[in-house]
């Protein structure tokens, strides 16, 4: 790929000079003179927007957070002014993408100076938002810390040679995400410019956060890497380590067998055979530290298809129903929850099934309480299981269903739960097991949650769950 | 830290007087040397390693120093010392010093650090090398006095740091002289930082001119100091001969402790070492 884009500017840049050469005594360039490459302007703001920059929040953040601020300035004439929401306003989150793309190859960095109002994290800052290419080079830096005082910092670009058409110089986001979390607060932005820092250096590029990590995995199946850590990390001219969150096309993946597992150039890791393949990967010639080991033991028998009426179902994990809005699958509850989870695709007749797979399983929660759901009509609890391997013959496995009761809020006194136990009888091995559960509650105009425990003494590690549904 | 910070304001400075200086001389009096100005000339090689042979370290310039020394080398530092190939090796046309974080000899790391047999008095020493990075390396391209001992006990017997380094500050080296009075923190030191470039990433000169009258500090193409027997306040000590040394430590009281963020192994890649007789 690379390749063929050097061929092409070449040749380009040969047809410039040839073309140069032959009607260097005409006065006017043709209006068709095509350039090799795009302006290297690297000034994205200085006291305003720089050689061509528009500017576009993000939906639902609040428009009016970005101004250009004249009173507050670390240099010249004005700075780029931030104004983040309260909690529960929203947040502020924008790009600013060229108007034409640039050559940013012989930067090594995005700089600025900035300063808040007090102190505060931004959640992610960073370049690269581009609607053309999905993204394909974004760069984001996650809590970046601000303080009173005005401070450069300095946002290392995974592997400039990627980025030779960009036009995404500049985007942020940040807002209060408890009420606890820091609102209401304005930061400012002041010479955001690419540079040539020449100090960026000693790239230790990480995959799966620099873990050797092995899955066993199943025909059709798909993993993302984006999910498992994605990062570049540079050592400053300071002596320290920043790293950045570098998109999967910086990459390039090696796969040891394509028969079995094949990586796109967007982190997709796609399981095609029977056997065992290890993924790794460079950044910019650098062997990345991680790598990903797939085995692969057959295909992946996928839940029974569910055949209620969709009109009967309100559904909180299925590929077959719409999906109630689900604050989470996992809510990892400290201190003492173990259990990990993923949600894994399986490709099966060409649909995508999405399965939730649990690991270290000790309790886990299903919280969809915003809003919570109204069951009254509703009669069963369904739910697709699978074990693998072996069945626990301690198995003692306890379902509760959780009623928020009128305020609609965990906790309170009007909370009231159903619990259901089930034991090694009510599974086989290897096979998906259909769990209906009548509903006795009382009170069910409110369920916000599902809790799966261990109890007793119960040894179960990993199962799957899928076609979470109420149903009559 | 703060007293560093200073120090590096004062060289740019400096630096950059000097520069507008050169100009000044080079437009005006481009002819004749100014009287105040003492031109080094050194031509003369009287002592080389080009470290050309791959393998060992030759042994007929060079001795091992081996082990942790007296309480880490008189430093605090962690490193034992080897002479086994993975601390020390020629290869490729370069020595290569290789710190490793191993358990050993009851230290948590392994280093290397070498000392020239010959001994010299005066002239320009100049060593061509790339340095590793990180919290906690300190690598050092010395000179010792030869009459060190029991009898003439250090700072007495006199040490020249032509380029010390702190791992964490990849941009900056310091030059040291040591003397009785004048000695660790109250060493006579500058240092020198370069713009939009670092130590770790490609390969610098370090060197020192060294007559009677001063030491001249430099590195590339670049001379940053001069310290002369008026700018020490003790007795000038730097009239005798003096062995190399070059070592990469880990931690130490100079440096501080490695952290989790270190990298190992690190690398010194030597090009070469050159004497050159006043």
């Amino acid at each position: 790929m690379k390749n063929i884009k050097y061929i092409y500017l070449k040749i380009t840049l040969l047809l410039g000079f040839i073309f140069t050469l032959t009607i260097s005594c005409e006065r006017d360039p043709s209006d068709e003179v095509e350039f090799a490459s795009y302006s290297n302007t690297g000034d994205v703001f200085i006291d305003g927007f720089m050689g061509g920059l528009d500017y576009f929040p993000f939906n639902g953040s609040f428009s009016e957070a970005f101004s250009v601020d004249t009173a507050e300035k670390y240099m010249g004439t004005a700075s780029m002014r931030f104004d983040i929401p309260v909690f529960g306003v929203g947040y502020g989150g924008a790009t600013f993408p060229s108007l034409e793309p640039r050559d940013l190859s012989d930067y090594d960095a995005l700089t600025f100076w900035a300063k808040a109002s007090q102190g505060a994290d931004i959640n992610e800052i960073g370049f690269g938002i581009n609607g053309d290419t999905n993204n394909k080079y974004q760069v984001s830096m996650q809590n970046l810390p601000l303080t009173t005082n005005w401070k450069k910092y300095i946002i290392p670009i995974p592997d400039p040679s990627m980025l030779y058409q960009e036009i995404g110089m500049f985007w942020y986001g940040e807002g209060a995400e408890t009420a606890e979390d820091e609102g209401g607060y304005t930061f400012w932005i002041d010479e955001l410019k690419f540079e040539k820092l020449g100090t960026v250096a000693q790239p230790q590029p990480k995959i799966l956060n620099g873990e050797d990590v092995e899955e066993l995995v199943f025909l059709g199946n798909t993993i993302n890497l984006v999910e498992s850590g994605l990062t570049q990390t540079f050592n400053l001219a300071s002596g320290v380590n920043q790293t950045v969150i570098a998109a999967p096309s910086y990459f390039t993946f090696i796969s040891t067998d394509v028969d079995v597992a094949r990586v796109s150039e967007l982190g997709i890791v796609s399981i095609v055979g029977d056997g065992t393949a290890t993924i790794t990967a460079t950044l910019g010639g650098v062997k990345a530290k991680g790598s990903l080991t797939v085995e692969v033991s057959g295909a992946f028998n996928t839940a029974p298809v569910p055949t209620h009426n969709s009109g009967d179902v309100i559904s909180i994990f299925s590929d077959t129903y719409t999906n109630v809005p689900v604050d989470f699958i996992n809510g990892y509850w400290e201190p003492y929850q173990t259990t990990q989870s993923t949600i894994f695709e399986v490709v099966d007749n060409n649909m995508i099934d999405k399965i939730i797979s649990y690991t270290d399983f000790n309790f886990v929660g299903n919280q969809f309480a915003n809003p919570t759901i109204n069951v009254t009509e509703k009669s069963n609890l369904h739910l697709n299981m699978l074990i693998f391997d072996e069945i626990p013959s301690n198995l003692d496995f306890l379902i509760s269903i959780v009623d928020f009761g009128a305020d609609g809020i965990e906790g309170g006194d009007d909370d009231t739960r159903q619990q259901v136990f089930f034991n090694s009888a009510d599974f086989v091995a290897n096979e998906w097991s259909t769990l209906e559960i009548p509903l006795t509650l009382n009170n069910k105009a409110n369920i916000g949650l599902i809790i799966y425990e261990n109890v007793n003494g119960s040894s179960l590690s990993n199962f799957y769950l899928d076609n979470i549904y109420f149903h009559n | 830290m703060k007293h560093i910070n200073k120090f590096k304001k004062r060289v740019q400075t400096l630096l950059f007087k000097s520069f507008l200086f050169a100009m000044l001389f080079i437009v005006i009096v481009s002819c004749s040397t100014d009287e105040n100005q003492t031109v080094a000339n050194f031509t003369e090689l009287v002592m080389q390693d080009e470290f050309d042979t791959d393998g060992a370290l030759n042994t007929a310039i060079w001795d091992y120093e081996i082990g942790t020394g007296n309480n880490g080398w008189g430093n605090n530092e962690l490193q034992y010392y080897t002479d086994r190939t993975k601390n020390i090796t020629v290869q490729n046309g370069v020595l290569i010093m290789s710190a490793i974080k191993e358990s050993f000899e009851g230290s948590n790391y392994t280093s290397a650090r070498i000392v020239t047999k010959g001994e010299h008095a005066y002239g320009r020493f100049e060593a061509r090398i790339r340095l590793p990075y990180g919290q906690g390396i300190w690598p050092a391209f010395w000179l010792l006095g030869a009459n060190c001992s029991d009898a003439v006990v250090w700072p007495q017997c006199g040490e020249i740091d032509i380029m010390e380094y702190k791992g964490q500050e990849p941009t900056t080296i310091h030059g040291s002289v040591n003397g009785n009075g004048f000695s660790d923190g109250e060493a006579i030191t500058k240092s020198y930082s370069l713009e939009n470039d670092r130590f770790d990433t490609g390969f610098h000169v370090f060197g020192i001119e060294w007559t009677p009258e001063y030491i001249n500090y430099y590195v590339d193409d670049v001379l940053y100091n001069q310290i002369t027997p008026s700018d020490v306040p003790g007795e000038w000590v730097f009239d005798h001969p003096f062995k190399i040394i070059i070592n990469l430590a880990v931690g130490g009281s100079f440096v501080g402790s490695p952290n989790s963020e270190t990298t190992f192994p690190q690398t010194m890649l030597i090009d070469y070492v050159r004497v050159y007789k006043n």
